[in-house]
């Protein structure tokens, strides 16, 4: 819009005021035209998601109220609903997966980006964005057969380190959240290492020269020069990453455990909010059963928009603390 | 030139649409255990008579309960009879009743993975509903030692696997633990999907059979078909005349013919824990249903003809594909009912 409104304003005194039909002609307005509806589109897409949501979950809203979302009976025979236990899963996995996916997928992406022969890095990044393009039924039963398996030998070593916190006790039967938050952190990981690898190399020349001609070492001179001009790509690698993590289903129901219940423990299974809408609602039948799944989407929804703005927010006064 | 190849692509589409007014298109939805049976039905039938196609989506039994009420579908099939009140909602929509129809039969069963044992272990009801309830907590309690007599059973915790999917195998589980179990019946009661008391979810037979498999000392159900094309081994369990039995077509037949003289006209029966020697006696029926008033006759001929047919040569392919085929004294009830669709 606004590139468009200073070539506008330059060509104007060269030639008389275009008429509608000849900007037409000229393709500005079409352009304008064509951009708009692609962006109006996703907006009203997204606006009739939430509508369709909310119009859709009346009864348990007005049932349940607020205690829809801090109860924690799940009883579909009863028709008593209630979404924590199933939050509280959604929360922990991806917390869990951004805890290992952040570091793994910067670190990455700087070596790839930074430190990695060219061939040799190309190479790579074209191996880790086909690790993007599988399916994430693919990773469930990768977990299911090779993770579970990996986290039974080094779970007694985890016990013996991290066992006095009350986030490693009780059993460990292989699904767990643990399991769900591991392999969703190998999902997201493609993600913050190829838009990462992007937005570090698009960082001009100019910063790196500088910072090596000060005499900064080449580890400085990514930490400290080319980091932090790239950081607002990252952060939205991230944020990508996260949303992913939050909304991923199949992988995450095949190895979470499915039981709605809230333990301290990561060894304990746990349930997400996508999982138990994938896993009931094709045999959900009566009120407010189905409704209270269609509202557990309403939920979802909400828990995204508002963990991606808390982190924003959270990012934006890192930045300003900076200046 | 165009305007001859016009001319015979018009000749071309309208020997194509007087074609296919003579072809009947029926449609349906719901349960996804049938479905091989459904589709190998559909599609002897079609070949036996070109001019019908049935079309069959498997959605689930709530998915099937739903369009049929909804009349998006000609039928619907579910694992589950539906309940009054989804009956009264159909009866207001459409002015007339719809009608269950028995076609197969399955059976859930018990399989375990306890390390060192490799014998098929007995079970009784009780057994089960405390292992469910979370109440029998570890292998070795005297209710599962006292019917396993020559068997060393562990001193470990018992892991309990379930179904996290909403499903008709589900259904038939608990079902039968309401039967034997009181306590059951009042904690967590029968639905597709329930509050379960302990246990992991598996989605699907494949994820509860895998579970089971990862995990040791694990216990968990799946069904009959499922197990016996997987190869898989599983309990025997006590049925209501005191005996432990096997699951197997044969063994689930026998716990529906036993259960024909208390069976409602409507079919909308539950035969788990019926009494006879030989049943087994977690099975179940799965339905279809059919709307009693048809308004269309060719569609009304081509489903009544489907389902006489159904109950005759039908019945002969069932065992083929691992479905436990009806009684006769059901067929012969059935048979009775099909005039109750106008």
């Amino acid at each position: 819009m606004a590139a468009s409104s200073t070539v506008a304003a330059s060509a104007g005194p060269a030639r008389p005021a275009q008429s509608f039909w000849q900007r037409v002609r000229g393709g500005d307005e079409i352009a304008l035209g064509i951009t708009f509806l692609s962006a109006f589109s996703v907006l009203f897409v997204t606006g009739m998601i939430v509508w369709e949501l909310w119009a859709n979950s009346s009864l348990p809203r007005h049932q349940f109220g607020w205690s829809f979302l801090v109860t924690q009976t799940w009883d579909p025979v009863a028709g008593q609903f209630g979404a924590l236990p199933f939050i509280y899963g959604t929360l922990v996995t991806s917390a869990l997966a951004m805890l290992i996916g952040i570091p793994l997928g910067v670190g990455a992406a700087i070596f790839l980006a930074e430190f990695a022969p060219p061939k040799i890095s190309d190479a790579l990044t074209f191996l880790i964005e086909l690790l993007a393009a599988v399916p994430s039924v693919i990773y469930g039963l990768l977990g299911i057969f090779i993770l579970i398996p990996i986290l039974r030998t080094i779970e007694p070593a985890l016990r013996s380190v991290l066992g006095w916190t009350p986030l490693f006790k009780g059993p460990f039967y292989g699904v767990s959240l643990f399991s769900a938050g591991v392999v969703l952190s190998v999902m997201i990981v493609p993600f913050i290492i190829s838009i990462s690898r992007e937005v570090i190399r698009a960082v001009p020349n100019e910063q790196r020269e500088a910072a090596l001609a000060l005499g900064a070492t080449r580890w400085e001179t990514v930490w400290d020069a080319v980091i932090p001009f790239a950081s607002k790509g990252i952060v939205g690698s991230i944020f990508l990453a996260l949303a992913r993590s939050l909304g991923e289903t199949m992988a995450v129901t095949m190895v979470i455990g499915n039981d709605p219940k809230i333990k301290a423990s990561l060894f304990a299974p746990g349930y997400s909010i996508a999982a138990v809408i994938a896993n009931e609602f094709t045999e959900a039948t009566g009120q407010p059963y189905t409704e209270a799944l269609i509202e557990l989407g309403l939920v979802l929804f909400a828990v995204t928009i508002v963990i991606n703005g808390v982190a924003r927010i959270l990012v934006a006064t890192a930045e300003r603390g900076k200046m | 030139m165009t305007r001859r190849l016009f001319g015979a692509a018009l000749t071309l589409a309208l020997a194509a649409g007087t074609a296919s007014a003579q072809n009947v298109l029926i449609n349906g939805a719901g349960a996804t255990f049938p479905y091989p049976m459904y589709s190998k039905w559909f599609d002897e039938y079609h070949k036996k008579f070109p001019t019908l196609q049935f079309n069959y989506q498997s959605i689930g039994s709530g998915g099937g309960i739903q369009q049929v009420t909804q009349g998006t579908v000609d039928f619907g099939a579910t694992d589950g009879p539906m309940n009054d009140m989804q009956l009264k909602d159909f009866e207001a929509k459409h002015g007339g009743p719809v009608l269950h129809f028995p076609t197969v039969m399955g059976a859930d069963v018990p399989v375990y993975n306890i390390p060192g044992v490799t014998g098929q272990l007995n079970f009784t009801g009780e057994a089960l509903a405390g292992i469910f309830l979370g109440k029998i907590a570890k292998w070795n309690d005297p209710e599962l030692m006292k019917v396993n007599p020559g068997v060393t059973l562990p001193a470990k915790d018992i892991v309990v696997v379930h179904r996290s999917d909403g499903s008709g195998t589900t259904y038939i589980w608990v079902d039968y633990l309401c039967k034997v179990s009181k306590e059951w019946e009042t904690k967590v009661g029968r639905g597709t999907s329930v509050n379960w008391p302990v246990g992991l979810g598996g989605k699907g037979n494949e994820g509860v059979s895998g579970q089971v498999k990862q995990t040791p000392y694990s216990i968990g159900y799946v069904e009959l078909i499922f197990a016996r094309q997987n190869k898989m081994s599983f309990g025997k369990v006590k049925n209501a005349s005191g005996a432990f039995v096997e699951a197997s077509l044969a063994s689930v037949t026998a716990d529906a013919a036993s259960a024909v003289k208390e069976m409602p006209d409507d079919f909308r029966v539950s035969i788990t824990n019926s009494p006879g020697k030989d049943s087994y006696p977690i099975s179940s029926f799965t339905w279809l249903l059919v709307p009693a008033k048809i308004p269309d006759a060719t569609k009304k001929k081509a489903i009544t003809g489907f389902l006489t047919w159904m109950m005759t040569d039908g019945q002969t392919m069932a065992a083929a594909l691992d479905y436990a085929p009806l009684p006769k004294a059901v067929v012969a009830k059935e048979q009775k009912a099909l005039a109750k669709i106008q």
